[in-house]
């Protein structure tokens, strides 16, 4: 079987070599046949990678520590489920499964493409192949997960404790759909280019990928700071790490690509932006592949002494970056400049969120690469943390953020500010209100505070204004709102649903960061510690077995208003085989808010370390992402883009009854 | 020290410095004086944990951490004002123990480009809607092809 799967991949690696040659020489000579190559290929590439996955999943389930890579990062005692997922928590096996996304997404154009024109079709499907070529062959000459080992183990060395959680299985496949996904939208921009045409109709095609892409990457972001909140047990959520910047860089450039793409399928403008704004997404996202694959991260001396991942990474990048750049300064010009607007309408609200989404991905970017760059060049050592980030990227997202509740309430073309601004006129009070009422009677509340709140609050009151105001409240009868609220676009629920869940996440970091308390004490069993209204009796710990693990689990009872409400446990697990110690952390959700502690060492004189956090609406962070992502998924619905190419495939039964 | 793993699975690359996780600060670290302690506090997430990744001395578990951390609050009860404690520490360890770095002409790029590139994006938005000509034809659709959008758009 692990052959079998090496054999597919190189198979799936010659194929992508046709898939990126033969349809683009039929493109250029207009040869039907060759451009009809394509779609075969891309899919049965697919089919391949697949069966390559799937027969290195296989040899995880089944710990065949005749494999490298299985006997580096499994044991046999580990539950089916982490064997499993352990399959894509290395290096070797998230590449594959980067390329079998990749293939997916090449795939579904192939068979869901079918009313593209012939020509960008093919162009798409090779500039896919390119990619998978480059990423076959690295897989294949620096990553490879088959490599078997001679004589096998009897024992593997266990998957990092860490990733022995439910947060792997989600976590990267979601952010690879979503990095991966933005390849899409790059293949539709480098195939525009090559044919030097683009128009409204093409960000049409392009605009459900962006979707679906920025809805997984969204998603993938939340799993991932809810992972790392809850894993790393002490409760942070955000930490301005490279390697979450750098999937944070794709989001925001992918959030101002979601913008321009409307603007470029409503009204003809911005067609050159939103082209360049495609190519960098995805740049990112290679980007973020680059850095979290090639161990430049760790140092740049350990990416000096075995440089050759960080190496062959590194010229993809500059191959994909560089070449389509210069396509994109060769080609460009050619490109018609579309409609007209006013400053003051929605393209230009667009615009200016644009112009900040831009800017906040550059200050991003500089952060995350200032200290990496200078170390290179100067051997300065400088750190970028938290505290720049907030500093910089701060700023940047209030401005924005304030003005998100008048982009929808302002017409195409030309808009009238003086009536949007009356129309938000009660979100306004209410945000004001919010500020007030948060500043003047919660104890200990900053100026911040009230702002972000007072902020918050004018996102949720603004997108709900956009669906009141779009349905007619106040100037016709009920029946006839319900009627038209019901008959509203499902891409105006999505715009509402997102700016929604945008202040739902903005109401939960405020309310953490400024409201939350902490504890950090010694407690003996029986003592109970208070926290926030919140007592807690430390009941006593106990060894227990698990699997693979041993732990040492600390029971704690929740008292509310003199009566036990339930318990919460927190453990230290050690894991023998990689000798590393955990925190499992010990969470209950009160309504919005979560009570969150964590055990520490065991002192001397048998009282316990335990650190206590009351974290105020924290669950709202990633609630906000869900609701984001449920406002993507209902803008895909939208029927505008059923009748696109790729989410046809929502609607079989629509596809069949159309002509075309 | 503990895990600098979240959001992207290389989890391994930083699970390298996993060694181990208990609880930042210790209640013994803790000072008497809650002004000083809020005081130390906000100064330790300022400040780098220089053996691990991205971490600031509050948050690590490193013995180094630690040494940082008591060292801080020692300057502070011999009363130090804050700045006389970053400079003792930054004498002592360099800048890099930084995480926010400084104003200084070699970080200058890094402060700038927010800043020029809101600027330099905000005037060419200004300057392009100025000078904005109507275009000669937006259709570049072919006859043939509008029909077929046509037929895409009302089926």
């Amino acid at each position: 079987m692990v052959e079998t799967g090496h054999f597919a991949l190189v198979l799936a690696f010659a194929l992508s070599l046709v898939q990126m040659l033969v349809p683009l020489v039929g493109a250029r000579t207009g040869n039907q046949r060759l451009m009809a190559v394509g779609g075969p290929v891309t899919v049965t590439g697919f089919a391949l990678t697949a069966l390559s996955f799937a027969a290195l999943a296989s040899a995880y389930a089944g710990s065949d520590f005749s494999v490298a890579s299985v006997w580096e990062n499994s044991h046999s005692l580990q539950p089916m489920i982490y064997k499993i997922t352990g399959t894509w928590g290395n290096h070797e096996g998230s590449m594959l499964l980067w390329v079998l996304i990749l293939t997916f997404f090449g795939a579904l154009v192939a068979v869901f493409g079918n009313n593209l024109p012939a020509t960008l079709k093919a162009n798409v499907l090779a500039v896919q192949g390119m990619i998978g070529a480059a990423f076959f062959l690295f897989i294949l000459a620096t990553s490879n997960p088959f490599t078997r080992l001679n004589p096998a183990p009897i024992e593997g060395r266990d998957l990092n404790p860490v990733l022995q959680d439910l947060g792997l299985a989600i976590h990267p496949p979601m952010l690879y759909l979503g990095y991966v996904g933005f390849s899409i939208c790059f293949s539709f921009s480098v195939a525009a280019l090559i044919e030097g045409r683009i128009d409204a109709s093409w960000a049409r095609w392009v605009r459900p990928w962006t979707l679906v892409a920025w809805m997984f990457l969204t998603g993938g972001i939340a799993m991932g700071s809810y992972w790392a909140y809850y894993e790393l047990g002490w409760g942070g959520f955000w930490f301005w790490d490279p390697v979450e910047n750098a999937s944070f860089m794709p989001w925001l450039a992918g959030t101002a690509l979601l913008h321009s793409a409307i603007v470029m399928e409503k009204r003809s403008a911005l067609k050159i932006w939103t082209l360049l704004l495609a190519i960098l997404t995805f740049s990112l996202s290679l980007l973020g592949t680059f850095l979290v694959r090639s161990g430049v991260l760790t140092s740049v001396h350990a990416f000096a002494t075995d440089p050759a991942r960080g190496v062959f990474i590194l010229c993809i990048l500059t191959l994909f970056i560089g070449g389509s750049l210069a396509l994109f300064a060769l080609r460009a010009s050619r490109l018609t400049v579309g409609g007209l607007f006013h400053p003051i309408s929605r393209e230009g609200a667009l615009v200016l969120n644009n112009l900040f989404l831009t800017t906040a991905t550059a200050t991003v970017l500089v952060g995350t690469l200032y200290p990496l760059a200078l170390e290179a060049l100067t051997g300065g050592k400088i750190s970028v943390g938290a505290p720049f980030f907030d500093l910089t990227f701060g700023p940047l997202m209030l401005p924005l953020l304030a003005i998100v509740p008048f982009g929808p309430l302002l017409a195409w073309k030309r808009g009238d500010v003086i009536a949007a601004s009356q129309r938000l006129m009660a979100a306004f009070a209410l945000a004001i209100a919010a500020m007030l009422v948060t500043g003047l009677f919660i104890d200990g509340a900053s100026v911040f505070a009230a702002l972000g709140v007072g902020l918050a609050v004018w996102l949720v009151a603004g997108a709900l204004t956009d669906l009141a105001v779009k349905s007619g409240v106040g100037s016709v009868a009920p029946a006839v709102m319900l009627r038209r609220f019901a008959g509203l676009p499902r891409s105006v629920f999505g715009t509402a649903l997102a700016h929604l869940g945008l202040g739902l996440t903005m109401l939960g970091i405020v309310g953490t960061l400024c409201f939350g308390t902490e504890k950090i004490l010694s407690m003996r069993p029986g003592e109970t510690v208070e926290l926030s209204g919140h007592t807690l009796r430390f009941e006593g710990l106990s060894p227990r077995k698990g699997p693979n693990f041993t732990e040492d689990r600390g029971r704690f009872l929740l008292i509310s208003d003199g009566n036990e409400d339930g318990e919460i446990t927190s453990a230290k697990r050690f894991y023998p085989v990689r000798q590393t110690v955990t925190t499992e952390s010990g969470i209950r959700t009160l309504g919005l808010s979560q009570l969150y502690l964590s055990l520490g060492d065991e002192n001397n004189d048998g009282s316990v370390v335990v650190r206590l956090w009351w974290k105020p609406l924290v669950t709202l962070i990633w609630g906000g992402g869900l609701v984001m992502m449920a406002g993507a998924a209902m803008s895909l619905l939208d029927r505008r883009l059923r009748v696109g190419a790729p989410a046809r495939r929502r609607k079989p039964a629509a596809a069949l009854a159309s002509p075309t | 020290m503990r895990a600098r793993f979240s959001l992207a699975p290389l989890v391994l690359l930083l699970a390298l410095f996993f060694a181990g996780s208990a609880l930042a600060v210790k209640p013994d670290e803790v000072l008497q004086d809650p002004v000083l302690e809020a005081r130390a506090r906000a100064l330790s997430e300022g400040l780098r944990c220089m053996v691990c990744q991205n971490q600031s001395i509050d948050e690590s578990d490193a013995d180094l951490a630690r040494d940082l951390r008591i060292l801080l609050r020692q300057r502070l009860v011999a009363g130090d004002t804050d700045q006389q404690v970053m400079d003792y520490i930054v004498s002592r360890y360099g800048e890099f123990v930084l995480l926010k770095p400084p104003f200084s002409l070699r970080n200058a790029l890094l402060w700038g480009t927010p800043v020029l590139l809101l600027l330099a994006g905000g005037l060419f938005i200004l300057l392009s809607a100025r000078s904005r000509r109507p275009a000669a034809d937006d259709s570049t659709l072919s006859a043939e092809e509008q029909t077929a959008l046509e037929k895409i758009l009302h089926n």
